[in-house]
Parts: structure tokens; sequence; C-alpha cells
């Protein structure tokens, strides 16, 4: 699973971004988005703002869950009092880690069977399985559920309440040290920020949660 | 030892009892927001703005004294100057700040000591402009020397007081030096023989 966290202020200006990898189940913490991916992601996070400004009305929560998906890379979104967005966007491992591992897909197209028994041990072949079938969404989170990794697996679930909730947890602590931050008498709003603390305590938020 | 636990139960006491409390976030972000216009004002000028933190911190202090000589109560020369340093520590900056910095490096001849702030209240939530120079030459907390230079004048000490080193600056503890120079002699009116 890799993020890309960005925050974005009142003229969709982006004031900080931060790129990380799970931590999770022996992730060691480094994105995994190609370099593609990785100019891409920008663009995606922007294209979002559309759909965070329609969601933010239709109710008076400030975590609107997930807004937006662009292929495999979902979208959550946390608004805060002053209408700055927090944009998470993840990505399941799929589609980078298939390219990075030699042929996967070949191998597990021949034997669906062994396939089946893997993937109780590895959560990095459920998504291969998912380009196998063409990609579509569903054809996924109805495998992943059928095993007993739904509850921890966050990775493989962009969709599941588990995922939501670690998300929820981790924009709350974020939230909390961004206030901090922007209490500092010498930022100003829409200001970028470029508190080396806070950086190290949004890293810290996403080992913790996601 | 015994002057340090009676100045310090006398500090305690005064803040519990007698001393109106404002909220600390309130003071915190006012004196962030002085420090971050003067800072504008002068256009970065941070040995300037040091300056002025201590001019206006010479300002309180020269009428801040009156307020701690009522509420202390404490109508009595202190015998020595180290005295005076437990006062100001135990019931000066207890009483308006709720901090007790700690007392140290005193040098032989008893005229300069350090007070090492443990917390700052002042410096809550804040980061030092990172243009390179705040860093090296902004005293974010600098009023503070200012006060004391000013109370302690009126009590007829002169005193010389800086910063040398600061937590917000990366270093590992807020310390500030305070020199004697001379105890001011009363005057007489050059009329009056």
């Amino acid at each position: 699973m890799s993020y890309y966290f960005a925050i974005i202020g009142t003229q969709d200006n982006p004031l900080f971004e931060y790129e990380f990898g799970t931590s999770k189940q022996g992730g060691d913490g480094m994105a995994r988005f190609t370099e593609q991916a990785r100019q891409l992601n920008q663009f995606i996070i922007h294209s979002s703002l559309d759909i965070v400004e329609e969601v933010q009305w239709t109710n008076g929560q400030m975590y609107l869950k997930l807004v937006d998906r662009f292929f495999t890379s979902y979208i959550s979104c946390f608004l805060t009092a002053s209408n700055i967005k927090f944009l998470l966007l993840h990505q399941p491992p799929s589609s980078s880690s298939s390219s990075a591992l030699p042929h996967p897909s070949s191998s597990a197209s021949t034997s669906t069977p062994s396939l089946v028994s893997s993937s109780q041990s590895s959560t990095s072949v459920i998504p291969s399985l998912s380009t196998l079938t063409g990609g579509s969404n569903s054809s996924t989170s109805t495998l992943t559920g059928g095993t007993s990794r739904t509850s921890t697996s966050i990775a493989a679930n962009p969709t599941s309440p588990q995922t939501e909730e670690a998300i929820r947890n981790f924009f709350a602590e974020v939230y909390e040290n961004y206030v901090k931050a922007i209490m500092s008498p010498f930022y100003r709003t829409n200001m970028e920020i470029r508190s080396p603390v806070f950086r190290a305590r949004v890293a810290a938020a996403g080992r913790k949660y996601l | 030892m015994s002057s340090a636990s009676k100045a310090s139960r006398l500090g305690e006491e005064i803040w519990k009892t007698r001393i109106e409390k404002v909220n600390a976030e309130l003071v915190v972000l006012t004196y962030g927001t002085i420090v971050a216009q003067i800072c504008k004002d002068f256009e970065n000028d941070y040995a300037e703005v040091n300056k002025q933190l201590d001019r206006m911190g010479y300002n309180i202090g020269l009428r801040l004294i009156e307020d701690y000589l009522a509420k202390s109560n404490t109508m009595r020369r202190c015998s020595n100057f180290r005295e005076t340093a437990e006062m100001i520590a135990k019931v000066g900056f207890k009483i308006f700040l709720n901090v007790t910095p700690t007392i140290t490096n005193w040098t032989g001849d008893n005229k300069q000591f350090s007070l090492v702030f443990d917390e700052n209240p002042l410096a809550d939530f804040v980061e030092l402009p990172d243009d390179g120079r705040a860093q090296d030459q902004l005293w974010f907390s600098n009023i503070l020397c200012g006060v004391l230079r000013g109370a302690l004048e009126m009590v007829q000490m002169q005193v010389e007081t800086h910063f040398i080193s600061d937590v917000l600056r990366g270093h590992d503890t807020t310390e500030m030096r305070v020199t004697l120079v001379r105890y001011i002699d009363d005057e007489l009116p050059p009329e009056d023989d």
C-alpha cells in the first residue's frame, strides 16, 4: 500500500505533501509509486477537489471518507473548520508491485487453486489477481472478503470499514498536529507548512495507523 | 536553604490565592503575534527586534515591580543578591507566569547567575522562521530580560540580562544570564543640602 498525503489551502493551493508506504504487516513505510504515478498523484488529488466541494455540503462531518477514485487510486478527505482540505490518496500495491515482480500473473493464471491457497498468506497476490481479471474492483473486494485476512488487511481493502477507520484516526492525529503547527505566530494562512516537526509527526501518524 | 523553601512556599501561596488567572493560550498567542508583527515592522532585522522586545519589557518591569511588591507583601530588602535571585525565580516568575526557573551557575563573587527555564509559557507552539537567520539572531522571549532589568532597577539594582540559549533555537535548555552591575545609591536631589 502506498500513500500520498496532501494538505490543500483555501485557494486550492498545496500547503504540504508527504509520500509514504504502509508500515503494517511488515511494510517498510516506503511509497511504491512508479515515477509516472508520482507525477500523476498531484493531478488526481487536484481533480478530486471538485468532488470534495460537492460532498462537503451534504453532511456536517469533517471526515468525508472516500470521495474519489481514479483506477486503483482512492482518495479520502478530511475538511478542517477553515476549509483546509486534507487529502489522502491510497493505492493498493497492485499496479506497482505487479510491475515490479517479473511475471506473477502468468504463474497465477496457470494454477488458480494454488493462488487461492497462497492468498491466505500473502496479500500482494490478491491485487495482482484483480489486474488479471481486468482490474474490476468488485472482484477484488469479494475475493478478499472471502479470505480470513480482511479484518487486519488495510492494504488490500481500500473501501472496507477498517480502512475507513484507520484513515479517520490518521486524519484526527494529523489534524491535532496541524492545529499546533498553525498556532505558531510566524505562520500565516495559506502559507506552505515547512515545519520539520510537523512533517515528522505526520510520518509518525502514518506509521501508527496506516 | 530555608529561605529558598520559604520563597517557594510564598510564591505558591500567592499564586493560589491572590492572582487572577488568564487563559494561557491567550497570552501565548498575543505575545507571539506581537513578536511576529515587530519582526515584520523591522523587516526581519532581528537584532533590532531583540532591542525592541527588551525595551518593551523594561517599561513593563518598571511598573510590574509595584504589582509584585503589593502582591508579595514583602516590604523588606533582600539581604544579598542570592536572596534576590530566589525571590525572582520562586516568587516573581511563579506569580506572573506560573513557572519556577532553576537558579544555577553562580560566579564566585555572587554577582552573576543563570535562570534555566524548564518550560517557557511564552514559547508554546512557536517555531522560529526558517529564513536561516532567526535561528541565530532572534531571542524570542527577550521581553523577559527587559522585565527583569526594569523591575530590579526600581529597587536600586542595576543589572544586565540576556539569553544565552533557547530551546527554540535547538539548544537543550532556555537559559538567561543575569549580572549585577551595581546597587544604585539613593542620590539626594542637588538642591538639598
